[in-house]
């Protein structure tokens, strides 16, 4: 099944790291998925960490993720169990983070001004297809290179299966 | 085939003969750069098959994000990266109040003209103004590279920004930085490599070089960097003389082998010409670096504290830029002075800068990062209004939501810091107020 149907979360143009994750937690807070997802967009949001569901989409503007380079601005997402962020465009830090960690992004700006907080959205990654209110929005498709990473779940597990064992 | 310095540097990096934008290519980087991030790291690695880091030669961590640390935890996470280092071998490890990592690997010669840079943070273009390649990755990627040794990179298309004539008395390259990302804003250069040429920049010192590759990485650019010339050639001859006297001429010499120059006339996807003695005192105002103003616009906003330092603008030049103004005078309002790197403490101690700054009320802190990213020494209370030399002003980035924080160049900030607002150097100086 490649349809999926997914709550939108939408946010603005410029979407920063700060805020999707706060710097000040980024040595003290561990990796522990229910900790990380506490603080998801903390500085964007407060409304996000206590109400998101899992399979919830994020819908954004332009230059989503911003900023730091810090990895916990797409894993707090994960934690929180976002399945996808949409975006007119990515930061390119955030964008191979995000590859690089398993979770799925799509560039597609015409959407975005069609979306709002709280409307159900269908992903159609076999059709590299979104649809909404009757109509459907292209995105362009991944290079397989960087597609094979994304379906391994992030570089780690891409690695981990393609490598050969020389640890005891 | 014509290639600009960054597709040189590229191919240099993947062992091609050339590269065009678009292209996925496989780089083995010369330096991996991390910080205190390395345990975090170091926790990914441990998940993959490898057991040792491939090339330890090649890796680079420098703690400067908490340091002194502030709380156990930060202590703890730095136990945890002395010994990974230990374990690892790892040579090129520098300890608390060393300095900021973009700082401490050019005055360590540890990256150098030709050479390839990957790092853990996102203002790893930093070190383009040796004429290197350098562009910030994630941690995995980075756990992935200690690892393998390599990683893959797109081929970024290239803008290049002529420069031309001077920067009038009082302006600064972080001026310049800021007027750049207002126009073009802060996607501006998204996948981009940023390249800085013309006459422009032979008047441009080392110090005020490093602001512009720093900065671009506030208009998404991969990368920065502009051609090692005679300047750049003469500070690597002195700092490394005095950072690693037992090899520096091997490494100079490993240098000049390397160093690469793009060919004038490669095609570029976007080109900009600067006429420098047009810009003026420019600030990023909240919450965002393209949320940019003219200074003389935005004079007489209440300021309650100060923040020179940071990779950005926390060098000797910036200190120096400092003192001329306070000289003799008394802040009225708190002004933090973070230098870069021991070198800089140093050095500004020893050019009188360090008494001058006390004098006039000042703090120094040790060097690092300091409350750049919110983590400890300095953060601001809620409501706070700061004047900062640093690159970034989001919401929340010196650890309060409910701050706001101003970008602007070492000099506007001690003058702000005197004033009690928004200042101009010249006001407080006495001099006619533009
Ligand atoms: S000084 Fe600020 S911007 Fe520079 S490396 Fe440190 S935290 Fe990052």
């Amino acid at each position: 099944m490649t349809r999926t149907s997914h709550r939108v979360w939408k946010y603005g143009d410029n979407v920063n790291t700060d805020v999707i994750f706060p710097g000040k937690y980024t040595y003290t807070v561990s990796r522990d998925p229910a900790e990380l997802a506490r603080h998801a967009l903390e500085d964007l949001d407060p409304s996000f960490a206590a109400n998101v569901r899992r399979g919830d989409v994020i819908v954004a503007g332009r230059n989503w993720g911003n900023g730091s380079s810090r990895e916990q601005a797409v894993t707090c997402l994960l934690a929180a169990g976002v399945q996808a962020v949409i975006a007119a465009s990515f930061a390119r830090i955030y964008f191979r983070n995000a590859i690089n960690s398993g979770l799925l992004v799509i560039e597609c700006p015409a959407i975005v001004a069609a979306v709002s907080t709280g409307d159900e959205l269908v992903i159609d990654m076999a059709a590299t297809q979104i649809h909404f209110d009757g109509r459907s929005y292209d995105f362009p498709p991944l290079p397989q290179q960087v597609r094979d990473i994304l379906d391994a779940g992030g570089i780690i597990p891409w690695l981990r299966a393609n490598t050969p064992r020389d640890k005891q | 085939m014509r290639m600009t310095l960054t597709e040189k540097l590229l191919a240099r990096a993947s062992g091609r003969a050339s590269v065009r934008p678009g292209e996925i290519v496989m780089v083995e980087p010369d330096v991996v750069l991390s910080h205190d991030n390395s345990a975090a790291i170091w926790e990914i690695f441990q998940q993959l098959p490898q057991a040792a880091v491939k090339r330890p030669d090649r890796l680079a961590i420098t703690l400067d994000h908490a340091v002194p640390p502030p709380t156990a935890k930060h202590a703890r996470n730095h136990a945890q990266i002395r010994q990974f280092v230990q374990a690892q071998g790892i040579s090129n490890f520098f300890e608390v109040g060393r300095g900021i990592c973009h700082q401490v690997v050019c005055e360590e010669g540890i990256v150098g003209p030709g050479l390839t840079l990957l790092g853990a943070d996102s203002h790893s273009p930093h070190c383009g103004w040796l004429g290197a390649f350098g562009a910030g990755i994630g941690r995995s990627e980075v756990a992935a590279l200690w690892a393998t040794g390599e990683l893959w990179l797109r081929v970024p298309e290239t803008m290049r920004i002529t420069l031309g004539g001077k920067l009038e008395r009082g302006v600064a390259t972080k001026d310049l930085s800021i007027h750049l990302i207002g126009q073009l804003s802060s996607d501006g250069a998204t996948y981009m490599a940023v390249e800085f040429t013309g006459d422009g920049v032979g008047s441009l010192s080392p110090d005020a070089r490093t602001v512009l590759t720093n900065m671009m990485a506030e208009m998404g650019a991969k990368n920065a960097c502009m051609a090692p010339d005679a300047i750049t050639w003469r500070w690597l001859e002195s700092t490394l003389s005095r950072t690693r006297p037992q090899d520096a001429d091997e490494r100079l010499a490993l240098f000049r082998e390397s160093a690469l120059y793009g060919d004038a006339d490669a095609a570029c996807a976007l080109e900009r010409q600067v006429e420098l003695g047009a810009i003026e005192p420019m600030v990023s105002c909240p919450h965002a670096v393209d949320n940019v103003q003219p200074l003389s616009s935005v004079e007489h906003t209440r300021v309650d504290v100060g923040f020179i330092g940071t990779c950005t603008n926390g060098r000797l030049e910036d200190l120096a830029s400092a003192a001329e103004i306070l000289r003799g005078k008394r802040l009225r309002r708190r002004l933090l002075v973070i230098p870069a790197s021991s070198m800089v403490l140093r050095d500004a101690t020893e050019a009188g800068y360090v008494t001058t700054l006390l004098e006039a009320g000042a703090t120094i802190g040790t060097p690092g990062c300091g409350p750049c990213m919110g983590n400890h020494m300095g953060v601001l209370a809620p409501g706070e209004v700061c004047v900062s030399s640093a690159n970034r002003n989001f919401r929340g980035r010196m650890g309060e939501r409910d701050a706001e924080i101003y970008l602007a160049n070492p000099a506007v900030v001690a003058a702000s810091c005197v004033a009690g607002y928004l200042a101009h150097p010249a006001e407080v100086q006495g001099g006619d107020s533009p």
